[in-house]
């Protein structure tokens, strides 16, 4: 079991990269040059996992388990199945796009970019953690560099806005701390599959509400309150309307390069936490409250893509976008546990929730990365009346950047399709109602989205843009690994679903 | 295997490559980007022909052929797509990759001195790609893929003179109104994957349009009675109606004319509308699958999907008709005429079945995109002029479009012996024996005069009577259909009668004349005497009846009666355009002056897009600041409220702190002070003192023991 510490090599990797950058890096450009080659080495190192990666298992590998605070049951164990491999992955594809969106960052850079890859690790450590207790540790730590990344280097309201966001976030791990501590007052563990096993059988709840015994709460309603404990902090950071209002403020006044690291990775936090804890330990109480459930992922789908069309600024429209994205992944997760004797259309569903993941990861990313190079051009000013026939001047710029908004609004061939079609695939037989309604949040983003490529690029060119220069040769093979996974993953999607469908099966299975 | 099948796929590869290919070169590589275009589809071409002759070869009854391969996994199934080779696919893969190439070459001429013609050769190619693999495609979502890239090309060619805001809306406009017909398509498939398990059109025996899983599919009942058939079907429609211009998602396809004109031959005439009548054709199986009990009743009642297509259809030949006869731009009176034509397939198809819906499909491709690449020749011969009232007298100008315009133009309105008029014919005949309603016939039969009329009143003004050339100042319809259209004003301003209409070169005339040649005899591979088409096409031998089936009286009926009515519709249209002809550009139509209320009505399409912005639009619009209202405000507010909750929270704290602990504290501190100090004032040092208190307490004490002993 305890073989080679690949997955505590990978975390701390990034976390090293940050201390040497505050020790060492002096300049800003040999901070920035750092922090490209420790996440590019940090996204091999994911890519030789995932090679390495035995895709015919669904169990978990390159486990790691280490007694650490016996007295409390705390074991230090990682490992990855499909699901969290995934997950890595979508996380060390964002983190140089972020590196890479930051480069004009001038102001105290080592420290930003130090932050940055602090990030990346906590994020990675919250990836492979099956313990509790360190799991919420990397959970809770990675709200520090976010914090100070928008706090110090974001936008005019960047103080409201990184205090809103830490706090709300805050807020939701709480509850799920004390959802989590009553549940160890009978289990006496932290780690997730035993929890998940437990609450398999059924044996979990029942203690913990008979030893807890509220006065006035029913068993049923004690485990629902725990449930909403834990739902509420997942539901917080992916998030869910209506726990998602820090989010537009937070994605808008924060550096570009940091909104991406937040929508491409640390959002994906919530995905699988809903995925790894909430659906195996909760799936009896998400039962029991389906229909409020599936209402919110509609919600969060429609009305944030309503949203999204009633925004100017760029930042804002692929925030709400952001969300409206994530909800179909929620969509499907929710569907995962409607009692169901077939599970054909779960699979479809786990499948396509994972293909949006990482391809929601990497698109808008993309996106926001072009945004940055959108507002860099026109000196920090990113509102849809600054732009206007740019497709003129910069036309390859036009070009690349509408295959990543075609890729956003799922157009066939790119990477958006495979996981929405999935996802609409296993969820329809589920819940007829719930995805046709779902289906509208298709129809706003794409006319959000024309709009975008209306204003912006066609038209009669704005006078003030006169000069706006079209993508350097740098940018234009920075960009290109990433426009290219687009087509990739959009005409191969079974390059990814090869790896996790045996977890997928597995997962599928082990429900109820 | 054939090999031929094998490698079918390489039909739309070959041009999608290409277009891969020309999007790397610089905008300066226009000759290679237009010959790789033009190549790759010559190769197309060539094997569509191929694959035409392999499947003649064939028996009847063994032409259908398809290779499926694994796409994606998903659990314990393998998802599936492939391609396939019918009598259908075969006769629209020549048919597109024909007329696409006669486009290409038409487009050279015509593009000739277009900044982005390397750019405008990219997409054709792609979209060439993408039809081919619509065709071809032997999975409902292989077809949905190509079928959203087909849309995406589109989206790009409307708006191919980006810069000219007109075009960018056109653009958007189209990409959503198909879009929302497209949801209706996913959800109609994602139920028929659920219901019928596959997605593959053919699978031995399994595929979802096959027997085995259709004979079940109508058991399940899905609601108001009507089976999962029916929905599934309608839902799929949609998607059909919402490409193929069908009421109420006709509204895109007259503003998708602001595109480069092969750009209309091709994709808004000849080939990506007709796609929806296309996969009506394809899944006609699932539109007229019915449970088994009510089979008998089936062959007397059609299905309610094949109903409602029928209805649509018949609604849309009417209501387009009438609104292109009151049009005054070249461009959008064809458009209006190919939204009436594609109402009168899918009326056929309502009726007779796919062989009647796409023989009208074919033939139509060729004089459509023959009108189109005509009016394209005009508008380039008049420098970018779109308006009819700004031509006139043309024939003598541009005899070779002329010519071909005007076969055309016979064949589109049904004039005997041309090809539209037996196809149009074959579907008047089976609407007049439609068992439900003869009203769809009624409706065709009068779209069939106006189509008569209007290209009647279209030809007068174009090609009768004098020129009309534009006022100097006359700022032209669309600036961006000319390449450039400075050079064009300047020419307008300078030298206005220097620059005769001319007539197009040989690269745009020689398309022109072998796609009339089409128009003419195509129609007489399906005449009711030889049905050669729609044998081939129902996959049954050919028994030919010979002339006696012109004898049949519900067929002659029909057949005097279009004719009859297509004779008026010319004369009604030659009596009151060309007999009189307008000599000003600016003077008023003779409809209009007869009927200006209605003309107007006619002239604005109906209000239908005023309707549209007035509810659909607004009511989005206000939708969407609802939701940001919502968001600011109301869950905004919450967090707001639970922020100033816990402010406020604080804020008592803190006075609490400050006064009644604090104050407590310190009013306690200050009293013990008070006290020290009050006790300090005793000691004073002086013996006296301490004296008097002694002899004041030895006092009070004498005086409390006296008291105390006599109570």
């Amino acid at each position: 079991m305890n073989s080679f510490p690949a997955l505590s090599l990978l975390t701390a990797l990034p976390a090293a990269g940050a201390v040497l950058i505050l020790l060492f890096a002096r300049t800003t450009k040999l901070a920035r040059f750092t922090a490209l080659l420790v996440s590019l080495l940090a996204l091999f190192f994911v890519h030789v996992l995932w090679h390495h990666f035995d895709s015919a298992s669904a169990a978990y590998q390159y486990q790691e388990l280490h007694p650490w605070i016996p007295a409390l049951n705390v074991d230090y164990h990682l490992g990855v199945d499909g699901i969290g491999l995934l997950m890595l992955l979508a996380a060390a594809i964002v983190t140089p796009i972020g590196i890479a969106a930051s480069w004009h960052i001038e102001r105290r850079a080592p420290l930003y970019f130090a932050l940055v890859l602090l990030l990346e690790a906590c994020i990675f450590g919250s990836f492979t953690a099956l313990n509790f207790f360190h799991w919420f540790l990397y959970w809770e730590l990675s709200l520090v560099p976010a914090f100070f990344l928008v706090r110090l280097w974001g936008g005019q309201r960047r103080a409201a806005a990184s205090t809103q966001f830490l706090v709300y976030t805050m807020v939701g791990s709480i509850t799920l701390l004390l959802s989590f501590l009553a549940l160890f007052l009978t289990t006496h563990t932290w780690d997730f599959a035993q929890l998940a096993a437990l609450a398999q059988s059924g044996q979990l709840m029942p203690p913990v509400t008979a030893k807890l015994a509220w006065a006035r709460f029913t068993p049923h309603h004690l485990a629902l309150l725990l449930f909403l404990g834990a739902f509420l902090g997942f539901a917080v950071k992916v998030p869910l309307v209506p726990f998602h209002t820090w989010l537009p403020d937070a994605y808008t006044e924060a550096p570009t390069g940091t909104t991406i690291l937040l929508t491409g990775a640390m959002s994906k936090m919530g995905i699988y936490g809903f995925l790894r804890i909430l659906v195996p330990v909760f799936g009896a109480e998400m039962q029991s409250l389906l229909k409020p459930l599936l209402f919110l992922a509609v919600a969060s789908i429609v009305l944030s893509a309503y949203a999204a069309l009633a925004q100017k600024d760029l930042k804002r429209i692929f925030a709400y976008s952001s969300i409206n994205h994530l909800g179909y992944c929620l969509l499907a997760i929710f569907a995962l546990v409607i009692a169901n004797p077939d599970p054909t259309q779960k699979y479809a569903a786990l499948s396509g929730a994972l293909l949006q993941t990482l391809n929601h990861a990497i698109t808008a990313a993309t996106v926001f990365w072009f945004i940055a190079l959108l507002e860099r051009r026109a000196g920090g000013l990113r509102s849809l009346a600054d732009f206007g026939g740019l497709r003129r001047i910069a036309p390859v710029f036009a070009g690349l950047m509408g295959i990543a908004l075609f890729s956003s609004l799922g157009l066939p061939g790119l990477n958006g399709f495979p996981g929405e079609f999935l996802i609409f695939k296993g969820v329809f037989p589920l819940a007829p109602r719930a995805s046709s309604f779902a289906t509208l949040g298709l129809l706003l983003t794409a006319i959000f989205i024309l709009t975008v490529i209306q204003r912006v690029f066609t038209g009669p060119l704005n006078p003030e843009r006169s000069t706006f220069p079209d993508l350097t040769r740098g940018e234009r093979l920075a960009l290109a690994p990433a426009i290219a996974l687009m087509f990739a993953l959009g005409l191969f999607p079974q390059i990814i679903l090869g790896v996790v469908n045996p977890t997928v099966v597995a997962y599928v299975q082990h429900l109820f | 295997m054939n090999p031929l099948v094998a490698h079918l796929w390489l039909i739309p590869v070959l041009p999608m490559a290409a277009a891969g290919i020309i999007a790397l070169l610089p905008r300066s590589k226009r000759l290679p980007a237009a010959g790789l275009a033009i190549g790759s589809l010559a190769v197309s071409l060539v094997l569509s022909i191929a694959a035409f002759a392999h499947t003649l070869s064939l028996p009847a009854a063994q032409r259908l052929e398809f290779v499926n391969v694994p796409w994606l996994q998903f659990g314990d199934k393998w998802l599936r797509i492939g391609w396939l080779l019918d009598p259908l696919t075969a006769v629209m893969l020549v048919m597109v990759t024909f007329v696409g190439l006669l486009i290409f070459i038409y487009s050279t001429g015509y593009m000739a001195e277009d900044e982005n013609f390397t750019r405008f050769f990219c997409f054709l190619a792609l979209f060439a790609g993408a039809m081919l693999a619509v065709l071809i495609a032997n999975s409902l979502l292989l077809l949905f893929m190509a079928w959203e890239i087909v849309g995406l090309t589109s989206y790009l060619l409307i708006g191919f003179w980006y810069h000219n805001p007109a075009a960018a809306a056109a653009a958007k406009k189209a990409f959503l109104v198909t879009r929302i017909g497209d949801l209706g398509l996913l959800i109609g498939m994602v139920w028929l994957y659920a219901q019928a398990g596959t997605l593959l059109f053919y699978d031995n025996g399994l595929g979802s349009i096959e027997s085995g899983p259709l004979s079940h599919l109508p058991a399940h009942t899905a609601f108001f009675g009507l089976s999962a058939a029916s929905p599934i079907a309608i839902l799929i429609f949609c998607g059909a109606a919402g490409k193929s211009g069908q009421v109420p998602l006709h509204v895109w396809l007259p503003d998708a004319m602001e595109g480069p004109t092969p750009v209309s031959a091709l994709i808004h005439a000849a080939t990506m509308v007709a796609a929806g009548v296309f996969l009506m054709a394809r899944i006609y199986p699932l539109m007229s699958s019915t449970p088994e009990a009510s089979a008998l009743a089936a062959a007397v009642t059609p299905t309610a999907a094949l109903q409602l297509v029928t209805w649509i259809g018949a609604i849309t030949a009417l209501f387009a008709a009438t609104i292109a006869v009151a049009q005054f731009d070249i461009k959008r009176i064809l458009a209006y005429s190919t939204v009436s034509q594609l109402g009168y397939m899918m009326m056929g198809l309502g009726v007779g079945g796919p062989a009647v819906g796409m023989f009208h499909l074919i033939t139509h491709a060729f004089f459509k995109a023959l009108l189109f690449l005509g009016a394209g020749s005009v508008i380039h011969g008049c420098s970018g002029e779109q308006d009819i009232r700004r031509m006139g007298g043309l024939r003598k100008y541009m005899p070779v479009t002329f010519a071909a315009y005007t076969a055309a133009m016979l064949a589109l309105c049904g004039f005997p012996l041309f090809a539209g008029f037996w196809s149009k014919d074959g579907i008047l005949d089976a609407a007049h024996a439609w068992s439900p309603s003869v009203i769809p016939f009624w409706l065709g039969t009068i779209g069939a005069l106006l189509t008569a009329f209007y290209m009647a009143r279209q030809m007068a003004y174009v090609f009768f009577g004098t020129l009309r050339p534009a006022a100097p100042h006359h700022p032209s319809h669309h600036p961006a259909e000319t390449e450039q259209p400075i050079a064009y004003e300047d020419v307008a301003e300078h030298e206005p009668h220097t620059h005769r209409p001319h007539e197009s070169p040989a690269v745009m005339t020689v398309p022109l004349v072998i796609l009339a040649t089409f128009a003419v005899l195509l129609g007489f591979l399906g005449t009711p005497a030889w049905p050669w088409f729609q044998a081939f096409l129902n996959r049954t031998d050919l028994v030919a009846p010979g002339f006696s089936a012109f004898a049949e009286p519900a067929f002659l009926t029909v057949m005097l009666t279009s004719t009859a009515v297509v004779l008026i519709g010319l004369f009604l249209g030659w009596w009151l355009y060309s007999r009189n002809p307008i000599t000003h550009a600016d003077a008023p139509d003779i409809l209009d002056s007869a009927a200006p209320a209605a003309f107007t009505f006619l002239g604005h399409a109906w209000y239908i897009n005023e309707l549209y912005a007035a509810t659909l639009v607004r009511l989005n619009s206000t939708f969407a600041v609802l939701a940001d209202i919502l968001d600011r405000f109301v869950f905004g507010g919450v967090v707001q409220l639970v922020t100033w909750a816990s402010l406020a929270v604080a804020q008592f704290d803190r006075l609490f702190d400050t006064y009644a602990i604090n104050g407590g504290f310190d009013l306690g501190t200050h009293t013990v002070r008070l006290g020290g100090w009050f006790t300090t004032r005793f000691q004073t040092g002086r013996v006296q003192t301490y004296l008097r208190f002694i002899a004041f307490a030895l006092i009070a004490l004498v005086l409390y023991l006296l008291w105390g002993a006599t109570a």
